[in-house]
């Protein structure tokens, strides 16, 4: 009945209005469309396909393969063991950087340094390792890492300790080296969304624990930590994903294939890469991407379900 | 009484030194980067030495190595340029009509296209590199010289896209209804609105969104360094990187000048715009 009362939704003149919003609104989203089924749509069907083929040098000559690339990939390829301890290694270990750390940086620039001028321009000296060009980052870190010339290696000697004659190829040191470098860029991404949270605390709550005597660790333990369950979840799902995905600071220092599986740095995201574009394998490439795309997908999914959408678009809000 | 002011203070150290201690690893790489561009012979720490502008002889000399010659940096500048110059007008006229229908009008399916784009935000588009490599022969614009280029720049729009648009569409929500309504009633159509009434009033967002794109375009390593191979589309850090796997060990001054000289305009913008970076989280927008 309820239902029957809304019946002047099918009214002709309705319609009309319905069609008109339609045609207008998809008018100025039609672009957005165009990029979105080009540039994302068809890379996921066409990376399907391209990894149920044998794609080698040229797309020319395509052989459908069906599912032998994934077969190759988890029976007889010898250098996955490697590239999974590596991705493990490498998303657990920066993971902590960009996720637990940061959040030490976000509280003691935010909050426990009480001169908000010094605690933004830490904040500020923090985004130098984001905000450099990939290709810059990794000039720099060369010449950090030089035997000769570079200021590490002269460091540990000062120190009494003996540095490695390469910190690209020699383990753990390369291990060592591809955490750092990546914990630098990632660190500051997550500093910025627990800044903002920090920032919106209520602070009479902060007041009342002071007056009842709390020491900074207490509300660090007790006040900031619970109130920002969700930011520090957020922070680490996303930049796990992230993580999985990126690999150009290890690629642009690294270089060489043979250099970098040495030190085996090689993570799975850039074992597809040198698959594809070192060796001109694109479809075990593409088979081996796809893997990422699965994980990628189902993770952006099940963040839905646990976030919510609302979380998941204003990370740093907080509720009290 | 005094020891726990000692105390006190060996805390502080402690906390202080947990932020700052780190921080000299990349100040001194940059401080570096500094001071060997104008240095004649390596330097060792951050003294320069040996103050020279020889290093930046590749502003109006060739490159040479070996069998190798980089006749000039400035067509490379050139590309660079044409990269952004694709690249930030297509994403901030996609980004802003698509950002204004998702906040102003009542799009059927609106709510599931919100969804859709923190989905796409979330997920890492790099994984589809190959199937873009694909793409980009599919059309022909693969290994074709200047296409190539704009293809690129097209790749890294449709790539930048889904967050633009999302942080077009918070700028958009900002803005109250009245001036609409005022400009409706007054008879503009929807199109005459965004252009007219609307773009005006987001300029900051606009030009927030103009420069992330810029900073992107210009730093994009990876897809440049994958899909341009030919020399006579190189950008900067595609050159930078080619000159890294060649001068490595022979010439830091070289190396050094030129990566400052691409992160210039970098460091100008970042310099100017300091404040906006840190209130309005859009840094992931560079790197994720």
């Amino acid at each position: 009945m309820v239902k029957f009362l809304k019946f002047p939704k099918f009214t002709k003149a309705f319609r009309l209005e319905e069609r008109r919003r339609f045609i207008i609104g998809y008018f100025f989203l039609l672009p957005f469309f165009v990029f979105i089924a080009t540039f994302w749509i068809k890379p996921l069907i066409d990376s399907i396909w391209l990894s149920f083929n044998d794609v080698k040098y040229t797309f020319e000559n395509m052989r459908f393969v069906g599912l032998d690339n994934y077969i190759k990939i988890f029976t007889k390829d010898i250098y996955v063991p490697d590239v999974i301890f590596t991705t493990v290694l490498y998303v657990g270990t920066v993971i902590l950087i960009n996720a637990f750390y940061s959040f030490i940086i976000a509280f003691v620039t935010t909050y426990y340094i009480k001169n908000e001028a010094l605690g933004t321009a830490l904040r500020l000296l923090w985004l130098i390792p984001r905000i450099m060009p990939t290709i810059v980052y990794a000039v720099m870190w060369l010449w950090l890492i030089d035997p000769e010339y570079g200021p590490i290696n002269m460091f540990m000697r000062f120190l009494g300790l003996k540095p490695p004659e390469s910190w690209l190829i020699q383990r753990p040191y390369s291990w060592i080296l591809m955490i750092i470098v990546n914990g630098f860029v990632g660190a500051s991404w997550g500093m910025i969304i627990y800044s903002a949270a920090i920032k919106s605390l209520p602070l009479d709550i902060i007041y009342a624990a002071k007056v009842d005597g709390a020491s900074e660790f207490q509300i660090l333990r007790y006040i900031f930590i619970p109130l920002l369950k969700w930011p520090i979840l957020f922070v680490t799902a996303w930049q796990t994903l992230s993580l999985l995905s990126s690999f150009g600071e290890i690629l642009a220092i690294w270089g060489e294939y043979a250099v970098a599986r040495a030190g085996q740095v090689v993570t799975w995201a850039l074992y597809a890469w040198f698959k594809a574009f070192y060796v001109n394998d694109f479809g075990y490439g593409a088979a081996l991407s796809m893997v990422l795309v699965v994980i990628g997908i189902a993770l952006v999914l099940l963040y839905f379900k646990i976030f919510g959408y609302r979380r998941l678009t204003q990370p740093s809000r907080v509720e009290v | 009484m005094k020891t726990r002011n000692i105390l006190k203070i060996a805390i502080d150290v402690y906390v202080y030194g947990l932020v700052v201690v780190p921080l000299i690893i990349p100040l001194l790489g940059l401080a570096w980067l500094i001071a060997q561009s104008f240095s004649s012979k390596v330097v060792i720490g951050i003294i320069p030495n040996g103050l020279t502008l020889d290093n930046f002889f590749f502003l109006w000399k060739p490159i040479k190595f070996g069998t190798k010659v980089y006749p000039s940096i400035w067509p490379v500048v050139r590309n660079s340029l044409i990269l952004c110059a694709v690249l930030v007008p297509t994403e901030v006229i996609v980004s802003s009509l698509a950002g204004y229908a998702l906040s102003r009008l009542r799009v059927p399916g609106r709510e599931g296209i919100m969804r859709f784009i923190v989905f796409l935000h979330a997920f890492p588009g790099i994984l589809f590199l190959i199937a873009l490599l694909y793409f980009l022969v599919q059309i022909g614009f693969y290994g074709k010289g200047i296409l190539t280029l704009i293809g690129v720049a097209l790749i890294k729009a449709g790539l930048n896209i889904p967050m633009s648009t999302w942080i077009l569409k918070g700028f958009f929500d900002g803005i109250p209804w009245d001036i609409e309504w005022a400009a409706l009633v007054d008879g503009a159509t929807r199109f005459q609105l965004w252009r007219k009434v609307m773009l005006p009033i987001i300029r900051p967002g606009i030009s927030a969104v103009a420069i992330l794109s810029f900073l992107s375009g210009w730093g994009e390593w990876l897809l440049a360094y994958t899909f341009l191979k030919d020399p006579d589309v190189y950008t900067l850090p595609v050159l930078i990187t080619s000159l890294v796997y060649e001068f490595r060990f022979v010439n830091w001054g070289l190396l050094a000048s030129m990566s400052l000289f691409y992160i210039a305009p970098i460091l100008i913008t970042y310099a100017l715009i300091q404040k906006t970076l840190l209130k309005l989280q859009l840094v992931g927008a560079v790197k994720a």
